[in-house]
């Protein structure tokens, strides 16, 4: 096994041992937090197929964590108050069951990527960040405004939605779920990146003209890759939503991408179990450093600022060696 | 909606343009010539606002507050370019983008920890404070109309700066080939901070021009480093002209769209119904602007180059 | 865990009669102390640990935590304050959207929550709590203050503005339902706007007679700024919250003469406001804001009911808070059957006293004041 595989081997057990020793320990929050990990790791594989493997920086990604938000607040709000969603042209109820949610959240969230895809590949480079961006804050505008599911406000559903056979409101069995999506999600990443798309994706994002001598349209792969991308991200929105018991349009913000970016990198961009190490990471600072002082974010910025400057490659780049980042 | 109030919501969408100039053509710059995202260009804005208002609570001299705010902004960007950014010039956009918002992190809580978290005081000079009356009978505030004339003399020197000036020279030079322009003996390392400080210096003075008509207080940069970026996208990154073009037109489509959408909802739908949705439309609008000028023109309306 | 744990040691504290004291009783403070909303929190977080203060008590464990203005942090902090830490009480809350994130479910949790600010409408109606309680105000009750004044002031033809969210929805709202002229123009801004060239323009050629608006924060500083300057010399009205202690420094002459809502001001004529004031300005050296005022009366609710009840026996320790029996620096205070105030809400103007702006009454705009939604409230 190579060292980075053992790396995602410790990754992923640690992930698992954390929470299980967190419950042995009668520590609770610790799984919430440990939760609150896996769902934004599985926010940064969606992120990192489309920024690592296809070479897209989105900064727009919030569109689609929120998306996927918004999918489960608005169907468990329905069925909070037992309203149907749409009454023509058929009678579209809401749901409380997790797996509705997440593929209507993936739906959601991979029609809303062909859409902004589709216009943003045109461009390229910073033009693509920006015009990303710009897409996301059209959303954010817009949830804010939008009167009917609470605006800024944003909608509180009571209590968590449910899994068969599972009480979710049991913090472990919660975070159980997560994980269990998290590692099926990296398998599917594992898979795609080294399926014929994922190795032809790579070498548009490297050698554009190569792939094109050879017939292969370097856009549809992309706006493929971004879709898949998507679609992970929304689920991940999906689940957060269902955490906090909570959406708001703080979903749909810039900076919710930027912290999705954020973590990718930390972790390692392009590396596999990137997005899982970046978000341990971010979320332990943020927890460490919070009760340090009122201007924490000072030191949370020196952190930042000295992984990106002194750990290239971020934290499975810098433990694993350079060998593998594009294997 | 009157004519003359037409006008005068044109020279709103102006005087809005060329406020957002102000800002985004210190990015352009920065941009252009080094290939660099500056998150962290918010900040500089907010610091030339808080060193204004600092200078101007103890001077009480709005003149000296702006020269505070210049020297203060280039000075900090100079030492943000010596100790951070001249490391990120070989990185791609990520690493950049990750740098900078660290950044932002640092200036933000850095400036509220000196500071405090209460906002401070700047205004308008009593000589520039109150209205004027324009031909057409538009009573214009003079302050605002200072604004459009420092924000034209800026792009005229900025033109000026890199078409006729020795400096001018190097940049366009270092822009497109920075390993001939090292070989001819131009000390790289020194443009590249005195670019950098050029550019936060305009950030800085725009911060002090604007805070005395907005608030000066934390997080005052980012909404403007959002509106900046989206200028310099739909101009073309690194071109003056473009920025200009492109602030002015977002300028103008926003305030017009404050000003007629509800107004035009309302031709076909209630009241209350079309103030909402055309408030909703209209505080999307210059992300659809954007978006439209993308999907036509990939590289923005004057841009040369995909980076 | 690595809270600011702030165990409070006073040298002769003495056990109040009727407090079983198992144990500390903690309250947890979910506030906003970094970023650009901080001033505010910061003010509720003075005025509340200066009442905890002077209570000298020492078996009172306040947990302050930063939510960043952020509802998901906000979530997790309330989560882990409730697992994790076991408190008792929690508060602190400044923002609406926020406290719709977190009030659900720790009331349904079973602990209580007092609001030391926010108070949206829906937690004031279909969506009350007995757990949940406002020490501030519901979130209309200023801007009506601001509707009944108009008709005080002659007010024929108001245009109106606000930013377009649910609050900025509300406040229009609020004023239209005691404000008996016409409406000139309604208008929705942009939230986190600063530019209001346009909407100046608009005033200017709408023909009112005076405007409202609720703009708070930063848009509030430009927006009086920008109006000042621009000539237009119509008569505002609005709610406290742009005129507040901590912000009208940075507005300066252009809030001079403003009139404002506010159920508390600095010169309220009552024992415990005067002594609150001047324990403020000792402890802290700046003059309290509505803010803190907010935080100081929420502190003293509580401790009114530590005293009366232990927060483990959760009904005695309701009625207890029902019962409100502290000595509020507004003066009168009760609370309604959906827990919310039932209060006096007063007008106040701008001045300059020496060389800082403040605000001085001018007279009663609403007596008694409720809310329009606690008809919609079954506890």
């Amino acid at each position: 096994m190579s060292r980075e595989g053992l790396i995602n081997l410790a990754l992923g057990l640690g992930l698992l041992a954390f929470p299980l020793w967190a419950e042995w320990a009668e520590e609770p929050f610790m799984i919430t937090l440990s939760t609150r990990v896996a769902i934004l790791a599985l926010a940064g594989v969606g992120l990192n197929l489309s920024l690592g493997l296809g070479g897209l920086v989105s900064l727009g990604h919030a569109a689609f964590f929120g998306i996927g938000g918004y999918a489960m607040g608005i169907l468990a709000s329905h069925a909070q108050s037992y309203t149907p969603i749409f009454e023509w042209p058929l009678v579209i109820e809401g749901t409380k069951a997790m797996p509705v949610i997440w593929l209507v959240a993936i739906a959601a969230a991979g029609l809303l990527a062909l859409a902004i895809g589709a216009l943003s590949l045109r461009t390229s480079g910073v033009y693509f960040i920006m015009i990303t961006l710009a897409f996301g804050q059209m959303l954010f505008y817009f949830a804010v405004s939008w009167p009917a599911y609470g605006g800024e406000d944003g909608l509180s559903i009571y209590v968590r939605n449910a899994f068969p056979g599972l009480n979710t409101l049991v913090p472990l069995q919660f975070f159980l779920i997560a994980y269990a999506l998290l590692m099926a999600v990296l398998g599917l990443a594992a898979l795609i990146t080294r399926s014929p798309f994922g190795l032809a994706l790579d070498a548009a994002r490297q050698v554009p003209v190569r792939v094109e001598t050879v017939g292969i349209a370097p856009y549809r792969l992309r706006l493929i890759a971004f879709v898949i991308s998507g679609m992970i991200t929304g689920l991940a929105g999906a689940l957060y939503a269902d955490l906090n018991r909570f959406v708001s349009p703080a979903m749909f913000n810039w900076q919710t991408s930027g912290e999705i970016v954020i973590l990718v990198i930390l972790g390692g961009t392009a590396r596999l179990f990137g997005p899982v190490a970046g978000a341990a990471f971010f979320v332990a600072l943020e927890h460490l450093l919070g009760g340090v002082s009122d201007y924490w974010r000072i030191y949370l910025g020196l952190v930042l600022l000295a992984v990106v400057l002194f750990a290239r490659g971020g934290i499975v780049g810098t433990l694993a060696g350079r060998e593998a980042a594009d294997g | 909606m009157s004519f003359s109030l037409f006008v005068e919501q044109l020279l709103n969408g102006l005087q809005l343009g060329v406020t957002l100039f102000l800002t985004a053509s210190g990015l352009t710059l920065v941009f252009g010539v080094m290939g660099l995202i500056n998150l962290a260009h918010g900040s500089l804005f907010m610091i030339g606002a808080y060193a204004a208002a600092a200078v101007a609570g103890a001077t009480g001299s709005f003149l000296l507050a702006s020269a505070a705010s210049l020297a203060a902004a280039a000075a900090a960007g100079a030492l943000i370019e010596m100790v951070v950014i001249r490391r990120l010039y070989s990185r791609d956009h990520l690493d950049q983008v990750l740098a900078t918002f660290a950044l932002i992190l640092i200036l933000s809580e850095g400036t509220r920890w000196i500071f405090g978290s209460f906002p401070l005081y700047l205004s308008i000079p009593d000589w520039l404070a109150g209205p004027v009356t324009l031909p057409g009978g538009i009573r214009y505030p003079l302050y605002r109309l200072t604004i459009i004339l420092v924000g034209l003399v800026i792009a005229a020197g900025l033109f000026l700066l890199i078409a006729r000036t020795r400096l001018g020279i190097r940049i366009r030079a270092g822009e497109s080939d920075r390993e001939i322009v090292a070989a001819l003996g131009v000390n790289i390392a020194a443009l590249y901070t005195i670019v950098f400080a050029i550019g936060a210096a305009l950030a800085g003075l725009s911060g002090a021009l604007v805070g005395a008509i907005q608030s000066v207080q934390v997080g005052m940069g980012e909404p403007v480093m959002i509106l900046a970026f989206v200028v310099i996208v739909i101009g073309g990154i690194g071109s003056i002209r473009g920025a200009l073009i492109g602030a002015i037109l977002v300028g103008v489509t926003d305030t017009l769209g404050r000003a007629m959408l509800p107004d035009l909802f309302r031709l076909f739908m209630d009241n209350s119904a079309a103030t909402s949705v055309g408030s909703a439309l209209a505080s999307m609008l210059i992300y659809v602007l954007m978006a439209a000028v993308l999907i036509v023109r990939p590289t923005g309306l004057y841009g040369a180059r995909g980076a | 865990m690595k809270a600011r744990s702030l165990l409070l040691a006073a040298g002769t504290a003495v056990l109040m009669a009727g407090a079983a004291l198992a144990g500390p009783v903690k309250i947890g403070m979910i506030t906003t102390l970094s970023g650009g909303g901080a001033s505010l929190g910061v003010a509720i977080r003075d005025g509340f640990m200066l009442a905890i203060k002077q209570s000298g008590r020492t078996d009172v464990e306040v947990i302050v935590e930063d939510d960043q203005r952020k509802p998901d942090i906000a979530v997790q902090l309330a989560d882990r304050m409730v697992q994790s830490d076991k408190v008792d009480i929690l508060t602190g809350i400044v923002w609406s959207n926020l406290a719709m994130a977190v009030v659900p479910s720790v009331t349904a949790q079973g602990k209580f929550y007092i609001s030391p600010n926010a108070g949206p409408s829906a937690l004031a109606g279909k969506g009350c709590h007995k757990n949940y309680f406002n020490a501030a105000w519901q979130n209309d009750n200023l801007h009506e203050a601001a509707g009944a004044w108009a008709n005080t002031a002659g007010f024929k033809n108001s245009f109106i503005l606000a930013p377009n969210y649910p609050a900025g929805v509300d406040a229009l709202n609020g004023y239209k339902r005691f404000y008996k002229g016409k409406i000139a123009g309604e208008v929705f801004t942009k939230l986190g706007q600063k530019d209001y060239a346009g909407e100046i323009a608009q005033i200017r050629a709408s023909g009112a007679d005076s405007v409202f608006f609720f703009l708070p924060g930063g848009m509030g500083i430009a927006f009086l700024k920008q109006y000042a300057d621009s000539g237009v010399n119509l008569p505002l009205v609005g709610p406290a919250f742009s005129f507040d202690q901590d912000i009208l420094q940075a507005v300066g002459d252009a809030a001079l003469g403003v009139h404002n809502t506010s159920q508390w001001n600095k010169d309220l004529d009552n024992p415990a406001n005067k002594a609150f004031v001047a324990a403020f300005v000792k402890e802290y050296g700046r003059l309290p804001s509505l803010y803190a005022s907010q935080g100081y009366d929420t502190a003293n609710l509580i401790l009114s009911a530590l005293d009366k009840a232990d927060v483990k026996d959760a009904d005695a320790f309701r009625a207890a808070l029902e019962a409100a029996d502290f000595a509020s620096v507004r003066g009168k205070f009760r609370f309604g059957p959906n827990h919310h105030p039932i209060q006096d809400i007063y007008v106040r103007e701008v001045v300059k006293e020496g060389d800082v702006y403040t605000n001085r009454l001018v007279g009663v705009a609403l007596k008694d004041r409720g809310d329009a939604y606690a008809a919609e409230c079954r506890m």
